[in-house]
C-alpha cells in the first residue's frame, strides 16, 4: 500500500505528577526538623509543583490575549479581548434561541454542524470500514484500490461538493457528502494497513484450530486492527470538523461555519472570534474522546 | 518394529524464492511411536522448524507424504497442536480466554459449556497457573506466558505436540523449571511430543530419541539418537550418569564435528 497512514503520538497535556515535582525540590534548609513541620512543607511542595505545571500554559495563554489586545489597540476593526469578553456574555446567555432558519443561537448551531459531521461520518464508517478490511485481506484489492486511494486521497474534499450538489440537489446533504469523502480515506488506510500488520502467529494460531473465518474476524483481526482502526477514526473525524466549517460556509443553512459567514455579513466580528474559539473546543473534545476510548482499547502488546 | 504413528515419508520441502527454487528439506522419513518425545537439533537455517511447520500442516511438503495415525496430513489441526515459538498467545484474551478459546473450537460441538470451563481451568492447572486465570497475558512472566502456550496446546487433546524451541526465549533457570515441568506433564497425559531445539542438553534430557539435521540447504536428518535413559529424568542425578554424558557428547559431535556451523550464519 503506498499510502501513508498517520498515526501521532500525542498524548494531549502531559502533566508532571506532583510527588516528582516534589522530589525536584530543593533539600530543606533545616534537616533535623520536627514532624509536625512535614506535612505544612509538602504541601507547599505540591503547591509548587502544581504551580510549575501549570504555570507555562497560563503564561502562554496570557501572553497571546496580551498581543491580541495590543493588535486591537492599534486596530479599530478589531475587537480586542474586552469586546469579545462582553459579546461572548450576551451570546452564551441564550445559546438555544430560534427566530427562523437564519437566525438560531450558537448551541443550535453547533449542534447541526455535529449533526451533519456525524451523519457523513458514520456513514463513511460504514463503507470505509469494511472496504479497509478488504483492501487490508485480499492483495488483489489492495492493488486494484491503491492507485484509485492515492489519486483522490490529496483532493480537498470542497472540491467534491458541486458533485454532492449535483448528486442531491440540496445543499443540506452536499454538505453531509463533502464531510462523508473526507472521512471515508483515514478509515479506509488505517483500517487496512492495520489488517496487514496483524501478526503471522496470530493467524497461524487461528489456522491450527481451524477456526471458522468468522471466528477469525471476531476473535484475532477485529481485536488485533481496533487500535488502527481508532486511529483512523481520530484522524477522520478532526479532517471532518476541519472541513465542515468551509462547507457550510458555502452551502448555507444551519451551522456553525454558516454562522461564521452570517455573522462577517453582519460585520460583527467578535463573534467570529468566539466562533473561533467554540470551533476549536470542540474539536478538542472530540480528539481527546477518541484518544481516552483508543486508550481504554489498547492491550500491552509485549 | 516400531510401531508408526507419525510418519515422514520422503519428504522435500522447496521454497520458490525471488532468486528461483530453494531446497530447504530434502528427503526425509522419520516415523514416530505413540507417547514418543522427538527432539530435532540443528544449526539455525537448517530446516528443523519447517519440518516442525510440515508436521503441524502450516506449509504443504513439496514431494513425500506425511501420515499421523493412519490418516494423510493435509493441512493444520488442532490434533496437531503447535507451541510456538514466541507463545502467540492474544493479548486480548485472558489465559483463560486463550486456552478457552482452543477448547471451545475443538469440543464446543459435542460437550455443555460448563465442561468446556471445566477443561480450560483444567489445563491451565496442569501447567500451575490456576492462580492467573483472568490475567491478560502482558501482566505475566515470559515463562508463564509459554505455559498458557502450552496449556493451549494441552487442552487440545492433540495426537501429537508440536513445539518449536518453546523455551528458546526463556533465561536458564525458568527454562530448566518449565523442561521439569514439561517433564511431568508428559509423563502424566502420555502425550507424543515433536519438539524443536537447540539446546543440546534440553534434547538430552527430554528426549527419547534425538534426531539430527545436517545443515541447509537440502538439509536431511544426518543421524538419529537412542536416549536410553528411565523415566522420570532427574536433571541433577544425570549430571554424573555416563549413558546422559556420551548421549550429550554423541550430539556435540555431530554438531561440532560433522556439521560445522556454515560461515554464513
Amino acid at each position: 500500500m503506498s499510502a501513508v497512514i498517520v498515526s501521532d503520538n500525542r498524548t494531549g497535556g502531559e502533566v508532571v505528577p506532583l510527588q516528582q515535582a516534589a522530589a525536584n525540590e530543593p533539600a530543606p534548609a533545616t534537616p533535623g526538623s520536627a514532624p509536625s513541620t512535614a506535612v505544612p512543607r509538602r504541601i507547599g511542595a505540591a503547591l509548587a509543583g502544581g504551580l510549575r505545571a501549570g504555570l507555562p500554559p497560563l503564561l502562554g495563554l496570557g501572553l497571546f490575549v496580551l498581543l491580541w489586545a495590543l493588535l486591537a489597540q492599534g486596530n479599530a476593526q478589531l475587537p480586542g479581548p474586552g469586546r469579545v469578553w462582553a459579546a461572548a456574555l450576551e451570546i452564551f446567555a441564550d445559546p438555544f434561541y430560534s427566530n427562523g432558519p437564519n437566525d438560531q443561537g450558537i448551541g443550535w448551531n453547533v449542534l447541526s454542524s455535529l449533526c451533519r459531521v456525524g451523519l457523513g461520518f458514520g456513514l463513511a464508517a460504514l463503507v470505509g470500514i469494511p472496504l479497509g478490511f478488504l483492501i487490508g485481506r485480499f492483495a488483489f484489492l489492495n492493488a486494484m484500490a491503491a492507485p484509485l486511494i492515492a489519486l483522490l486521497r490529496p483532493v480537498s474534499p470542497l472540491a467534491w461538493l458541486p458533485i454532492g450538489l449535483l448528486l442531491f440537489q440540496k445543499a443540506d446533504p452536499a454538505a453531509t457528502w463533502t464531510i462523508f469523502i473526507c472521512s471515508i480515506w483515514p478509515m479506509i488506510i488505517n483500517t487496512a494497513v492495520g489488517v496487514q500488520r496483524v501478526p503471522q502467529d496470530y493467524l497461524n494460531v487461528a489456522r491450527v484450530l481451524n477456526l471458522p473465518e468468522w471466528k477469525v474476524f471476531s476473535r484475532i483481526l477485529f481485536p488485533a486492527v481496533l487500535p488502527y482502526l481508532l486511529t483512523g477514526i481520530r484522524l477522520s473525524l478532526g479532517t471532518a470538523w476541519l472541513v465542515i466549517v468551509a462547507a457550510e460556509m458555502l452551502t448555507g443553512g444551519v451551522g456553525i461555519g454558516f454562522w461564521v459567514w452570517d455573522e462577517w455579513n453582519n460585520l460583527k466580528v467578535e463573534s467570529i472570534v468566539i466562533a473561533i474559539v467554540v470551533i476549536g473546543l470542540v474539536g478538542l473534545a472530540l480528539e481527546q474522546g477518541l484518544l481516552l476510548l483508543a486508550r481504554r482499547c489498547q492491550y500491552e502488546n509485549r | 518394529m516400531r510401531s508408526k504413528y507419525l510418519q515422514i515419508d520422503h519428504v522435500d520441502m522447496e521454497f520458490t524464492t525471488k532468486q528461483g527454487r530453494f531446497l530447504a528439506l530434502k528427503d526425509i522419513s522419520l516415523s514416530v511411536e505413540q507417547g514418543e518425545f522427538i527432539a530435532l537439533i540443528g544449526h539455525s537455517g537448517c530446516g528443523k522448524s519447517t519440518l516442525l511447520n510440515l508436521i503441524a500442516g502450516l506449509l504443504a511438503p513439496s514431494r513425500g507424504a506425511m501420515l499421523l495415525a493412519g490418516r494423510e496430513i493435509a493441512g493444520p489441526g488442532p490434533e496437531r497442536a503447535v507451541v510456538f515459538q514466541n507463545h502467540s498467545l492474544l493479548p486480548w484474551l485472558s489465559c483463560y480466554g486463550n486456552v478457552y478459546l482452543a477448547v471451545e473450537q475443538v469440543f464446543g460441538a459435542r460437550e455443555p459449556k460448563a465442561q468446556l470451563r471445566e477443561r480450560a481451568e483444567q489445563a491451565l492447572a496442569l501447567v500451575g497457573l490456576s492462580h492467573a486465570l483472568h490475567k491478560l497475558p502482558h501482566e505475566i512472566s515470559g515463562g508463564m506466558k509459554q505455559r498458557v502456550g502450552i496449556a493451549r496446546a494441552l487442552s487440545m487433546q492433540p495426537k501429537v505436540l508440536l513445539m518449536d524451541e518453546p523455551f528458546g526465549a526463556l533465561d536458564a533457570l525458568t527454562r530448566a523449571h518449565l523442561q521439569d515441568e514439561l517433564m511431568r506433564i508428559v509423563g502424566e497425559t502420555g502425550s507424543t511430543v515433536v519438539m524443536v531445539t537447540h539446546d543440546v542438553d534440553e534434547a538430552v534430557l527430554l528426549a527419547d530419541r534425538i534426531v539430527m539435521m545436517t545443515n541447509g540447504p537440502a538439509a536431511t536428518i544426518g543421524e538419529i539418537l537412542e536416549v536410553a535413559l528411565a523415566r522420570p529424568r532427574e536433571r541433577l542425578a544425570l549430571a554424573d550418569d555416563s549413558h546422559y554424558n556420551h548421549c550429550r557428547a554423541e550430539v556435540l559431535r555431530f554438531l561440532y564435528e560433522r556439521q560445522r556451523r556454515p560461515q554464513a550464519a
